[in-house]
């Protein structure tokens, strides 16, 4: 938190000491470029799981780990077992890719906070791979694929927040910081913002997987709207000098558009046209994987908006303080 | 303490995979225990009926409007899929309806029946199953073969026997399971090939039979009595008739479905 105590609006200043956290380390171009390709490659890996969903190909391969009895063979890819198999083979590359970072991160990154986040990735690509087996062996029970869901998107968000701590605006800018008087905070706002789009997450996945109506997810994507149009438009009006702010909140109302109107095509093509389909059409398939694509890339403008918010415009205390100065002291 | 901790994260990590697989493999052979075991277990013996007095259902199923065209299936996604392929949703022919399973739903009592010791067929020829619709009595044999060039695996979805899934490659041994409970249009898919699905019907009795081309059914042999026929469509749903049949009836029961 910062303290603004003249009680007077502060231009946007540098402020050395609050996050010096972030230059504790040297800049590693390896390190980062590997790092976004990570990010891009879980981008990929979530478009591939989404196409075995819409393809209704989550069994196509009936065992795992092994696939038709072999864990390096690659079988005939033909009907569904493309979209597994593929989906299978992006993801035991997308474990390695995180194997290796979280190593490059533990010897290569100075801050312990990140050591530990590339831990943190390991751990959570472990675990999205267990979920995606139990999936499979138990033959797609709509909790568990649900998870397998919405963890994959909390591992993308997790790929890219390391790809943006180590960047070089990241770890070499000394950051331009204006503090936030207003209530709420944007902040809380932004936190708010990762908040309704997880629950999204999770009432779109419980749908795509049999687990639930579409009527909640439906119902919810008003609340998103409102929250994240809400938040984009504070940071827009009061802090659109910081350009590391202003992106993300242009990209999350641009993303939001977008995410509206390809859900609106999904519910088009799969529930209103589509509950009848004998097999997987492609305006289906085409409009269901974009809808999960721009949705993790919206889950992921909003975490960055986060953290870039949490960096450059700290909660001013002077609300408080001013209150606490009128306050009549007893004798 | 770096390196210990990078080596234990990887020992555990291989020892998670194998651990998964290991569970995988049990649950096959525990699955193909329990099937022997069923097998296995001695059947109560057959209420008799006298076949001097058995009587004889049949008629026709209809439908009432015009059925939909059948939808087209795009098999290009796997060059083994030849030939053309119609959904089986609807299948009508001048209002007479095919692949409605037609089953004697009440009336039984506790009888008992003996199951058949041959087992029925189901046949994947062409990316489709062979019979669309299939009766099968509850611990009878379902012998399942492919005879594409292409792998297939079967999938049913049952609300109250157990699922399972397996693939079969061309050329396979047909593949043995049977249902050990009652249950009406059990859903079977493949889903290497999504439009592949057919239906399944478990039942205590012999007294059923599905509709032909020509929406024909007929039922034979069963004892005279006071009797609840049901009609099940896929899409259409069930429509119930009450019957009465007398010693060596040879009665007609003819039902209409709406299209919804």
């Amino acid at each position: 938190m910062y303290r603004v105590e003249d009680g007077r609006p502060r231009p946007s200043l540098p402020i050395k000491g609050v996050l010096l956290k972030g230059l504790s380390t040297p800049y590693n171009r390896g390190l980062h470029r590997f790092a976004t390709i990570l990010a891009c490659w879980t981008f990929l890996l979530i478009i591939a799981g989404a196409l075995v969903t819409s393809n209704d190909a989550g069994l196509s391969v009936p065992d795992w780990p092994t696939s038709f009895g072999s864990l390096y063979k690659i079988p005939h890819m033909v009907g569904g077992v493309r979209f597994e198999h593929t989906h299978r083979m992006i993801a035991q590359m997308a474990g390695l890719l995180t194997i290796i970072l979280a190593i490059w991160t533990w010897r290569a990154d100075k801050r312990r906070w990140m050591k530990y986040l590339g831990l943190g990735a390991l751990g959570t690509v472990i675990a999205q791979g267990v979920l995606g087996g139990l999936t499979v062996l138990f033959y797609l029970p709509p909790p568990i694929s649900s998870a397998h869901a919405a963890l994959a998107q909390t591992f993308f968000c997790l790929t890219v927040a390391i790809a943006l701590f180590t960047g070089p605006r990241w770890v070499e800018e000394v950051p331009q910081v204006d503090p936030d008087v207003h209530r709420p905070t944007l902040i809380t706002l932004s936190l708010l913002s990762i908040f309704v789009l997880y629950v999204q997450l999770i009432l779109g996945a419980m749908f795509r997987h049999h687990g639930m109506s579409w009527w909640p997810h439906v119902l919810n994507a008003l609340v998103v709207a409102i929250v994240l149009t809400w938040t984009a438009i504070r940071a827009l009006s009061l802090y659109s000098r910081i350009q590391a702010v202003r992106r993300p909140a242009i990209l999350l109302l641009a993303l939001l558009i977008a995410q509206l109107c390809l859900g609106f095509l999904a519910f088009l093509t799969r529930v209103s046209w589509g509950h009848d389909a004998v097999q997987p059409e492609l305006p289906m398939v085409i409009s269901t994987v974009a809808h999960v694509a721009v949705g993790a890339l919206l889950l992921a403008t909003a975490v960055i908006l986060a953290i870039q918010v949490w960096r450059h415009v700290p909660i001013s205390m002077e609300e408080p303080l001013a209150r606490r100065t009128h306050t009549p002291v007893p004798a | 303490m770096n390196r210990k901790v990078l080596l234990a994260m990887i020992g555990l990590l291989c020892m998670g995979f194998l651990l998964l697989a290991g569970c995988s493999k049990k649950n096959t052979e525990q699955s193909s225990n329990a099937t022997e075991e069923k097998a296995a277990a001695p059947a109560p013996a057959a209420t008799p009926i006298d076949p001097n007095t058995v009587a004889t259902v049949n008629g026709t199923v209809k439908m009432d409007g015009t059925a939909p065209k059948p939808a087209k299936i795009d098999m290009s996604q796997d060059p083994a899929c030849k030939g053309t392929n119609n959904a089986e949703t609807i299948v009508a022919d001048n209002g007479k309806l095919a692949n409605v399973f037609v089953y004697v739903k009440d009336g039984l009592g506790s009888r008992t029946f003996d199951v058949p010791s041959q087992a029925v067929t189901i046949d994947q020829q062409g990316c489709k199953y062979h019979p669309h619709i299939l009766g099968v009595m509850a611990g009878q044999n379902i012998e399942i073969k492919n005879d594409d060039q292409t792998t297939h695996n079967i999938h049913p979805t049952p609300q109250d026997n157990r699922e399972w899934n397996e693939s079969q490659p061309p050329q396979a041994a047909p593949i043995e399971k049977s249902f050990s409970r009652e249950e009406i249009m059990l859903p079977v898919k493949c889903n290497q090939h999504p439009w592949m699905r057919m239906y399944i019907n478990v039942v205590k009795s012999p007294f059923y039979a599905v509709t032909d081309s020509s929406g024909k059914y007929e039922i034979k042999g069963l004892p005279p009595g006071d009797y609840t026929l049901a009609f099940v469509q896929e899409k259409l749903g069930e429509q119930d008739q009450k019957i009465t049949v007398a010693a060596k009836d040879s009665k007609t029961v003819d039902m209409t479905f709406k299209q919804q």
